[in-house]
């Protein structure tokens, strides 16, 4: 088994989930609270991942931070380096796969707080900031678990859009999913189901974690 | 009542990604001479095809970069018909500060593109080269591997690899003129790149398509397309 593309497609599904809930939970906010009438095209942004193919969204990721796009320019401006083919550019690419993930749960958990409990909150004093730490999140916290497991598990079974913008550098760019595959093109078929197996694992036990907390078998906060 | 009307015969071709614009024209032969076959042809990875053809895929011919994945799905090894050579080049992109032909001593080279070498009989051909000119352990870190030869030469033609070693085929291709240089390696660097063929349902199709691939007519599309001939398949079929 290819144990350096597991432990890849951890590191970037992980680190991926980390930057998702730095932006997706105000983005999520603002989809659910914004009085603005144009946000529809904002939730049509955001869910546009899901209904994309990842070669579409690999090939344009692949064009917009190469050296000849003003994003890849600006990069190897002030980083020096190359965002294509690397793990950075790979990132980039997952954060923007998975972005529907993390969002939709969140903002649909959001929408289901009572809203009594913000303005109670509001009429005490207490700051929208503050509120949306003490009183929102921790109410909305299944639905932000579930956007993060989803978040995890998709990235971690990201494949058309590593392959577009990857390279398939060794311990870089070679997820699991790329490994796989590169293991059924070489005719390796044994390895291939081995880490097939791996992975339909990880995937199954993902899944069965994020159903059993939306029906609240496991409870994500201390009991009182 | 007879059923007279002869359904029209459908001939479905799995074909390497090098082969994407040789076989057009091929096609385009074939279909005139045949118009009352359904000619389809499915471009992609030789590996893929066959762990496809292994499990039951409908195809008709396989045409594989590398004979081997041919030889492995014969049941008799005379019944694989070698039908061209592969070539590789470096190329970089017009406009590109490089020279294809110090490309790859070039320090100004940050990323070079070639096939995945672990199945791309391109990729094993470009490693191979790279070894015997004593360039592999200078250029490691700066290797990118496409899944296969075609997606090795999207790399390089988008910019986000500076330079790559495709197929003198994919070089030569109407839609890549223009786009960029390339400088021939010699042939003395790297093993013979032998692409074969296989029928895998017999039909009188089958066997025309083969026949007009090994013919002179075949054999000038290929050849103009970048790919040499084996000696081989002059004769057989």
């Amino acid at each position: 088994m290819d144990w350096q593309a597991i432990a890849l497609s951890l590191r970037l599904a992980t680190v991926t989930t980390a930057i998702l809930l730095l932006v997706g939970l105000p983005i999520a906010y603002w989809l659910t609270f914004s009085p603005r009438r144009w946000k529809f095209l904002v939730e049509a942004v955001v869910a546009l991942p899901l209904v994309l193919p990842p070669t579409v969204l690999g090939f344009y990721v692949l064009i917009a931070i190469g050296p000849r796009s003003p994003i890849g320019a600006l990069y190897s401006r002030l980083t020096g380096g190359l965002l294509p083919f690397s793990f950075e550019g790979l990132l980039l690419a997952s954060v923007l796969y998975s972005l529907p993930f993390m969002v939709q749960p969140v903002a649909a958990a959001f929408a289901a707080v009572d809203r009594k409990f913000l303005e109670a909150s509001w009429c005490l004093g207490i700051a929208p900031g503050a509120t949306f730490r003490r009183v929102l999140v921790p109410l909305a916290l299944p639905g932000i678990a579930t956007g993060a497991i989803l978040s995890f598990a998709h990235t971690l079974g990201e494949f058309g859009v590593v392959l577009m913008v990857g390279g398939n550098i060794a311990g870089v760019t070679r997820t699991v999913s790329i490994s796989i595959y590169d293991q059924v093109q070489s005719l390796d078929y044994a390895a291939a189901s081995e880490t097939s197996l791996f992975l339909l694992a990880v995937s199954f036990l993902v899944l069965a974690l994020t159903y059993a907390l939306q029906r609240r078998i496991l409870s994500v906060w201390p009991a009182n | 009542m007879s059923c007279s009307t002869r359904h029209p015969a459908k001939l479905t071709v799995a074909a390497a990604a090098d082969l994407n614009f040789a076989m057009e024209e091929v096609a385009r032969q074939y279909r005139a001479t045949h118009p009352d076959v359904e000619l389809a042809i499915a471009y992609g990875s030789s590996g893929n095809f066959h762990a496809q053809i292994r499990n039951g895929a409908p195809f008709d011919i396989f045409l594989s970069a590398d004979i081997d994945y041919a030889r492995r799905l014969a049941t008799s090894p005379a019944d694989v018909f070698p039908y061209a050579e592969g070539r590789i080049v470096v190329w970089v992109p017009g406009g590109s500060p490089l020279d294809p032909a110090t490309a790859l001593r070039a320090p100004t080279l940050r990323r070079l593109a070639i096939a995945n070498p672990d199945h791309a009989p391109y990729g094993r051909a470009a490693l191979t080269a790279l070894r015997g000119m004593g360039l592999y352990d200078t250029l490691r870190p700066k290797l990118v591997l496409g899944e296969n030869i075609a997606q090795t030469f999207q790399f390089v033609q988008s910019g986000a690899a500076d330079a790559g070693i495709v197929a003198l085929s994919l070089a030569l291709a109407p839609k890549a003129k223009g786009t960029g240089v390339y400088w021939e390696i010699p042939h003395s660097l790297y093993p013979r790149l032998e692409q074969g063929g296989l029928i895998l349902k017999d039909s009188p199709a089958a066997r025309d398509f083969r026949a007009l691939l090994l013919s002179g007519a075949g054999r000038g599309i290929l050849e103009r397309y970048g790919f040499a001939l084996p000696a081989a398949a002059a004769g057989g079929y």
